[in-house]
């Protein structure tokens, strides 16, 4: 320090020294570590969306690995297109909307794993690509991203696929002969198409196992159960949907087979084919775009199996669970809205 | 019902169950805190009223001795809580966050003069007006958190009979043990307080409401009421919270649901906190006015969390001295515990009535810091104690849609935060419904304005 920035007494102008006024409690004060505000409340579970994503995934395993045990590699390669599309469709729209990195959280690759479970096993590879960015950039990020899609993400692309392909789309192979996608394989109707075409009822055997025609993830009822089951074991579905729309399949092809059971199919039978099980279990309890309430899970699931069975029985189509599905996504905001839960100790006139 | 059904449990629907954290301290007696050099008491400690200082700066007082009331019926006086000198009547941090009116008395010496209520020969024979009086003049107030003037709950309009009491012992909140502590150690004087109160209402069915996480609890107060010869029915009840809120307790304990917008009252019962009792009990019996209460001190960043039973006013940073001090690290600290406690800037702001534990949180295990958007999990909707959907709620107030907000019932929210604890999304789904709450009630009054 050098002499003039020392600071230089100045008697002619006596100041009173400014005394700060004193805190009873400054001597108390110890402010060592800054404290954080939050709102209550300040504890957390541990389940966060992606792991509930990741979850879901976990349950679409065994139907995953039957697919590529009867399909091989046309189940290799449909999977690993949908899911790799799937996924880089998903990074190049978080690149293009300024999104953080979004792959983490799970939600891209369930739509490309489910939309591959419900396509057929000798689909083009270009389609399944096509489809499963449609799924994603469409489906998915024109509605605004994860949370506010209405529709399945996944149920869309296929539907967008039907519509585009509906030749491959409802062309099957029997499981176990197919090598790849392109090599012929045996075609084989589904037990639903030779039903409804053809009048003939297949096995109930090969429906719980699988060992029948279908898409890659849909044709063994006993693998989607599993699945199924650990998600509402776990909570990460809720348990009315899959509940009431089975239930409501059963009851309204019940009520037809028992009027002509000669027409129409039983309702065991309907329960295990086709992609219901699927649908019901993973598709249809998609969170996002089933009702957040109560009642309103009993009605959406109630009016899909409604839905599926008007489709499978008077519908042009063998199948009717991605329709179904679809149409309840669509009503889901409004049966949110009309099933309010009654408050507690509410008197409603 | 029938002698049998008295050791079935019961509980209210949905709700939630966070880790309890509860072993920390109740296994540790309360120990009584040495007197704090000085006290900070805010005239406001109630709902209802705030009160006017009635002693001025130098003024001497003595514990115990009235120093600011109110002539309104809703209010509480309050008193000193140490013997001393009123140093300043100004405003000074309060745990609410803003700066409010407070008395400030510093000790002098170390005697601890009591200036004690005039109380009747025998509870049990004097009026009731005389006794609802003596629970006004002691400033008793719920201690569970509320800070309901407790005398205005004694005196329920006369078109709202009332037919049963429940004393509550859930202490739902994780971490907090002093209602726990106060049940074992205070069993008798608890028991007759809430004896004392029910013959204040004329009323003679008593329920204690006990989660069964408090088995000892539980064991004592039965064993002690049938040696007491009380009539009490004890209830034990599931652990869940909000297990603790009025309502939920009237609904496990009765199976009576208060109607929305409505008072425990109206469906004909009034709800006491364990620590509440043992306060009317002092009142009445000791002539104490309600200066002193067993709050817990605890959390992972406490040194050696406790029980302790402290002077009202006595600031933070005293309390937590007396359980060894903080750890380094500290991140968070509330007044009451992790699921409705208030988050506190400053360890200087005071303790009050019903201050019922500091929590101190090192971890940040508190909340996820990653927030993702809502996915209509309706995880929410199936925990909400009232039957709410917070997610529509909160979704509602961020777009300023208030009356929606109205209609989809904001203003039956309890806060209990059950639904932003189980949130996946990590959405502070309490926080909007707070703000839906103050903005249709703004919208409201600029309506009528």
């Amino acid at each position: 320090m050098t002499e003039e920035n020392l600071p230089q007494a100045q008697p002619e102008t006596p100041k009173k020294p400014v005394k700060p006024k004193k805190d009873p409690r400054a001597k108390l004060y110890k402010p060592e570590t800054p404290l954080i505000l939050a709102s209550s409340p300040h504890f957390h579970t541990r389940d966060t969306v992606p792991r509930i994503m990741w979850n879901v995934i976990a349950a679409l395993v065994p139907a995953t690995v039957l697919a590529l045990v009867y399909f091989q590699w046309a189940a290799v390669g449909i999977i690993l297109t949908s899911v790799s599309s799937a996924l880089i469709a998903e990074m190049l729209v978080n690149k293009v909307k300024g999104d953080s990195f979004t792959i983490p959280d799970g939600s891209a690759l369930i739509t490309g794993l489910l939309l591959a479970l419900t396509l057929p096993p000798s689909f083009s590879l270009g389609g399944t690509a096509l489809g499963s960015v449609f799924a994603i950039v469409v489906g998915k990020h024109f509605f605004g991203g994860l949370g506010y899609n209405i529709f399945n993400p996944a149920l869309l692309g296929r539907a967008f696929l039907q519509a585009s392909f509906p030749v491959p789309m409802t062309t099957w192979i029997w499981p176990l002969t197919a090598r790849y996608a392109d090599v012929d394989g045996i075609t084989a109707a589904t037990p639903l198409g030779l039903f409804k075409f053809e009048g003939v009822s297949s096995e109930l055997s090969g429906l719980l196992t699988g060992n029948i025609s279908g898409s890659l993830g849909e044709t063994s009822a006993i693998t989607i159960l599993i699945g199924g089951l650990y998600l509402l074991i776990r909570k990460y579905a809720d348990w009315r949907i899959p509940m009431s729309f089975l239930l409501s399949t059963f009851l309204v092809s019940g009520v037809f087979w028992l009027i002509s059971p000669e027409s129409y199919p039983s309702p065991v039978f309907q329960l295990f084919s086709g992609g219901l099980m699927l649908g019901a279990f993973f598709m249809a309890t998609d969170m996002v775009t089933s009702p957040v309430t109560a009642r309103g899970a009993w009605i959406f699931g109630t009016g899909a199996g409604f839905i599926l069975v008007i489709i499978r029985l008077f519908g042009g189509l063998p199948e009717g669970v991605m329709y179904s599905i679809l149409l309840m996504n669509a009503f889901t905001p409004l049966i949110n809205r009309y099933t309010r839960p009654k408050f507690f100790g509410e008197i409603r006139a | 019902m029938s002698e049998s059904s008295q050791l079935h449990i019961s509980t209210f629907r949905r709700g939630v169950h966070p880790d309890e954290y509860k072993n920390l301290t109740c296994h540790l007696p309360s120990q009584i805190m040495s007197l704090p050099d000085e006290v900070f008491i805010p005239l406001q400690q109630h709902i209802g009223a705030p009160c006017e200082a009635l002693v001025e700066k130098g003024d001497l007082v003595k514990t115990g001795q009235k120093i600011a009331d109110s002539p309104a019926f809703v209010s509480s006086p309050i008193h000193a809580s140490i013997t001393g000198t009123v140093v300043a009547v100004t405003s000074f941090p309060h745990p609410l966050g803003a700066k409010v009116p407070m008395i400030h008395i510093k000790r002098d010496g170390e005697e601890d003069e009591w200036e004690l209520l005039k109380t009747p020969e025998n509870w049990e024979t004097a009026s009731q007006e005389d006794l609802g009086k003596l629970v006004r003049e002691a400033g008793v107030v719920g201690l569970g958190g509320a800070a309901f003037p407790t005398h205005v709950k004694m005196s329920p309009p006369a078109d709202k009979p009332i037919d049963h009491f429940i004393l509550n012992g859930c202490e739902c909140e994780p971490f907090l043990t002093c209602d726990h502590r106060n049940m074992l150690e205070d069993t008798d004087r608890i028991l007759k307080g809430m004896a004392i109160m029910m013959r204040i209402l004329g009323i003679k069915q008593g329920i204690v409401g006990i989660e069964s996480n408090k088995a000892d609890a539980i064991a004592t107060i039965e064993a002690r009421v049938k040696s007491l010869n009380l009539s009490f029915k004890i209830q034990p009840l599931k652990v869940k919270y909000p297990q603790g809120a009025e309502k939920m307790l009237i609904d496990a304990a009765l199976g009576r649901k208060v109607p929305a917008g409505g008072l425990p009252m109206d469906v004909g019962v009034v709800v006491n906190n364990i620590a509440t009792a043992l306060a009317v009990y002092e009142a009445v019996v000791d002539g104490k006015p309600l200066i002193q209460r067993m709050l817990t001190v605890t959390g992972d960043a406490i040194q050696s969390p406790g029980n302790l039973t402290s002077r009202i006013g006595t600031p933070f940073q005293i309390c937590v001295d007396a359980c060894g001090g903080l750890k380094d690290e500290t991140s968070q600290v509330f007044m009451g515990g992790p699921m409705m406690g208030l988050v506190q800037y400053d360890l200087q702001v005071p303790t009050l009535k019903a201050t019922s534990g500091i929590v101190c949180m090192q971890s940040s295990q508190l909340k996820n810091t990653r927030h993702y958007p809502c996915i209509q999990c309706g995880t929410c909707v199936g925990v909400c104690p009232m039957n709410l959907v917070p997610t529509r709620l909160s979704r509602l107030a961020e777009t300023a849609k208030y009356q929606d907000c109205k209609d989809w019932g904001v203003f039956n929210c309890i806060e209990c935060g059950s639904c932003a604890f189980v949130c996946p999304s990590g959405i502070p789904l309490v926080q909007w419904i707070r703000v839906g709450k103050v903005k249709s009630t703004e919208q409201q009054q600029k309506a009528q304005a």
